[in-house]
């Protein structure tokens, strides 16, 4: 049998709450709201109203300037058969993929090199995270001088080993991993700065015990540096994941989506049919279905940091 | 202070006469420039030569009118979306207003988001008697008027598409200028040596951006991409005939990574001496002509397109500047889109380069002629394309969408899909989005 101490006893204090201690609680909750409704009306009106519109509008045929009529799911059935959308989802998915993927190695290679000890070592961090504090469309409009078939210098310099000229951003094979290029050059070093942290918060004595024992460098890595690492590299994933994800400016400079449609991301997609088309309803579906997407890999990301148990591993509470 | 009219005309006079050879007057005293002196007005104008010549000569409308225009220049596509939301709100912040007529037009008529102007066409109180209708080229006024004949903007400037050669690559091969789209095309491949970097054209392949190239081929086979019924011409014969010449322009001769190109890299190519021609605007000679920005000064031919199988023509696209319907000062803002494609303003937009007057009384003045900064042969290329101009893309509502959905296509044809299967899956494609934009 069980017995409900709470019924019982009341609450902490074990013995039942007295009338005035229970008023008092309520007061004090009562207390907390002027407090709290600024916050909540900032809130409401700048995420839970235009969500709410958004949602108003994706089940309406409005066009600036035309028509505006409720169509119900008309704007879903029709995201369903647009070609160009599934290709957006694609293209968004392989560049996030990649846009994360390449940062978290390279900065990660970063980081270790960076922690060590050696002369200049402050100023050669300074330098690293120098792209990380660039304007996106200042590096956009370099970057596609660079990468200029004839007059670009990375043909320029492919010419000098022996290599053919290729087509980079201006190629549809070619674009999204030229594209995944500038993002891992301008994102490496904020996982490198992320893993960093991690590093210094590593103690001395593991790796102590570990020499002691024997152990090499790949044995300290595999078995300290790594398990300690990984809610560092948990919190620089997720952070490069939404930034990828909601990736425009970049994107936008230096190809808008070309050529033809070969980088043409959601966002992007998006952006063509609210802006350019003025077709409002139409991309408020395709803003809630990106919605809905972004939630679900945010989700998938949680259920995976729940299941390795990452926190625990590096003995956080 | 007030000024006199005299003091005022001489003035007006004295500062043209610095510009115009010839001692023209700038603005009649028939009309009470005066009248509406304290207003202030908005412009809402697009980063261009027109744009900014407004603004760096606003002063002098200021002391014309007493008018205070306090206008914002805004780049062209960021322009294009914040003029529709805007208007589309129904309260725009603007009284003047900047339109691309080869996109806008159509969407402006039928929001009714434009004054209608024919009125104070008519009024000499208002209006130069200088400035008629029949002053402005015809395609200059169909892009202005509505389907009811209402004057709806002014015209003010117009782009003719023209072809940019570079003599000293054609005579290193013996070449002349191309009388044909046949020989345009083989001129092209002969004048190709990718081993040194030289290729034989240039021409926007980029989405969106090659339909206005597309749109001018199309001429040559004397179609426009809708027909006189409405009727898409795109996956006709005459349609994929174009696009296979595109097709073939672009891939036989053209630098690689063109699929990329917007008119932007096409001008870096050709003012770096790769290119031995370049088939787009007007409006982007100037660079060429300039020794810090191009390394072909004093090389540069331009010419009309060439005849294409069935016809000669220049794909024409414009600006137009009109005032909003809700504009509460529409007289005064009427001056200064009066004032923008005045005479003296007209003069100036073509005298450095930065756009062609609509108005035949500019163009055709032999004073304003020879105060123009280009090459004779530029003069003349506008001269000639004016001849057989005509619009370059359809004008109807969903233009983004055109643009979009055809240029796709085209920009596969680059990477070696089949023009005709490209051009009619597009066609199809963009149909039932067309007949939806006319039956709402």
């Amino acid at each position: 049998m069980t017995i409900d101490l709470h019924a019982e006893f009341g609450s902490a204090a074990g013995r039942p709450a007295l009338p005035k201690e229970r008023s008092h609680k309520r007061l004090r909750s009562r207390r907390f709201w002027p407090f709290l409704v600024p916050a909540l009306i900032v809130l409401t009106a700048i995420t839970v109203v235009p969500w709410a519109f958004t949602l108003w509008m994706s089940v309406r045929e409005f066009t600036v300037g035309g028509t505006n009529e409720f169509v119900g799911l008309a704007n879903y059935a029709r995201l369903l058969v647009d070609a160009r959308f599934s290709e957006a989802i694609w293209h968004t998915l392989f560049y996030t993929f990649l846009s994360v993927l390449l940062p978290l190695i390279f900065g990660t290679l970063a980081a270790l090199v960076l922690h060590r000890e050696f002369p200049l070592r402050g100023l050669v961090r300074g330098i690293f995270v120098l792209p990380m504090m660039a304007t996106p469309v200042a590096i956009a409009l370099v970057w596609t001088m660079m990468f200029h078939p004839q007059l670009g210098v990375l043909n320029y310099l492919l010419s000098l080993v022996g290599i053919e000229p290729q087509g980079w951003v201006f190629h549809p094979a070619t674009v999204i991993p030229s594209l995944i290029l500038v993002e891992t050059w301008q994102w490496t070093p904020l996982v490198a700065l992320i893993v960093l942290g991690g590093l210094a918060v590593i103690p001395r004595e593991p790796y102590e015990s570990a020499e002691i024992d024997g152990a090499g460098a790949w044995m300290k890595f595999r078995y300290i540096t790594w398990p300690m690492i990984l809610p560092f590299l948990m919190i620089a994933v997720i952070i490069r994941m939404i930034d990828a994800l909601k990736s425009f400016d970049i994107i936008y400079a230096i190809t808008q989506g070309g050529p033809g449609t070969a980088s043409e991301t959601i966002n992007i997609y998006l952006y063509s049919v609210a802006f350019s088309y003025y077709n409002i309803g139409y991309g408020s579906a395709i803003a809630v279905v990106f919605f809905v997407l972004v939630v679900a890999i945010s989700l998938a990301m949680l259920v995976l940091r729940q299941k390795l148990h990452w926190n625990e591993m590096a003995g956080a509470p | 202070m007030s000024i006199s009219r005299r003091r005022f005309m001489q003035g007006s006079v004295a500062g043209a006469a610095g510009l115009l050879t010839g001692a023209v007057p700038a603005f009649s005293a028939n009309v009470d420039w005066r009248r509406y002196a304290g207003t202030k007005l908005e412009a809402n104008l697009i980063k261009s030569p027109r744009g900014e010549l407004l603004q760096k000569y606003a002063k002098e409308f200021f002391d014309l009118t007493g008018i205070e225009v306090a206008s914002e220049v805004i780049p062209e596509q960021q322009q294009r979306q914040k003029a529709v939301i805007e208007l589309g709100s129904g309260k725009p912040n603007f009284d003047i207003v900047h339109l691309s007529y080869h996109v806008q037009k159509r969407q402006f008529d039928k929001a009714g988001w434009l004054a209608d102007i024919s009125g104070f066409m008519k009024d000499p109180t208002l209006t130069d008697a200088s400035l008629t209708e029949s002053d402005f080229s015809k395609v200059g006024l169909d892009y202005a008027k509505n389907q009811a004949g209402e004057l709806r903007s002014l015209p003010w400037s117009v782009d003719y598409f023209i072809v940019y050669w570079n003599k000293e690559l054609f005579a290193k091969k013996g070449l002349s200028f191309p009388t044909s789209f046949d020989e345009l095309a083989s001129h092209a491949e002969a004048l190709t040596d990718a081993k040194a970097g030289i290729y034989g054209i240039v021409g926007r392949g980029l989405k969106n951006a090659n339909v206005a190239l597309y749109g001018h081929l199309l001429l040559g086979y004397d179609v426009e991409a809708l027909d006189k019924s409405g009727r898409l011409t795109t996956d006709t014969p005459e349609g994929i005939a174009a696009a296979t010449y595109y097709q073939r322009l672009l891939t036989k001769s053209a630098p690689p990574g063109v699929a990329g190109f917007n008119w932007a890299e096409c001008q870096s190519a050709f003012v770096q001496g790769r290119a031995a021609m370049w088939i787009d605007g007007v409006g982007f000679a100037p660079p060429l002509e300039d020794p810090e920005k191009s390394r072909v000064v004093g090389k540069v031919g331009y010419s009309v397109m060439p005849k294409g199988p069935k016809a000669q023509g220049s794909a024409t696209y414009g600006d137009g500047i009109g005032i909003a319907a809700t504009s509460k000062n529409k007289e005064a803002a009427y001056l200064y889109c009066q004032w923008a494609v005045s005479k003296l303003m007209g003069a100036r937009l073509l005298q450095t380069g930065g756009g062609v007057p609509f108005r035949n009384s500019i163009l055709n003045d032999a004073e304003v002629r020879k105060g123009v900064k280009m090459p004779g042969d530029w003069v003349d290329a506008v001269s000639g394309s004016g001849k057989v101009g005509r619009p370059g893309l359809p004008v109807i509502i969903p233009v983004a969408e055109f643009r979009d959905i055809i240029g796709i296509a085209l920009t596969n044809t680059l990477s070696g899909a089949d023009p005709a299967a490209e051009m009619k899956k597009a066609t199809e494609q963009f149909k039932p989005i067309l007949e939806k934009s006319e039956k709402a």
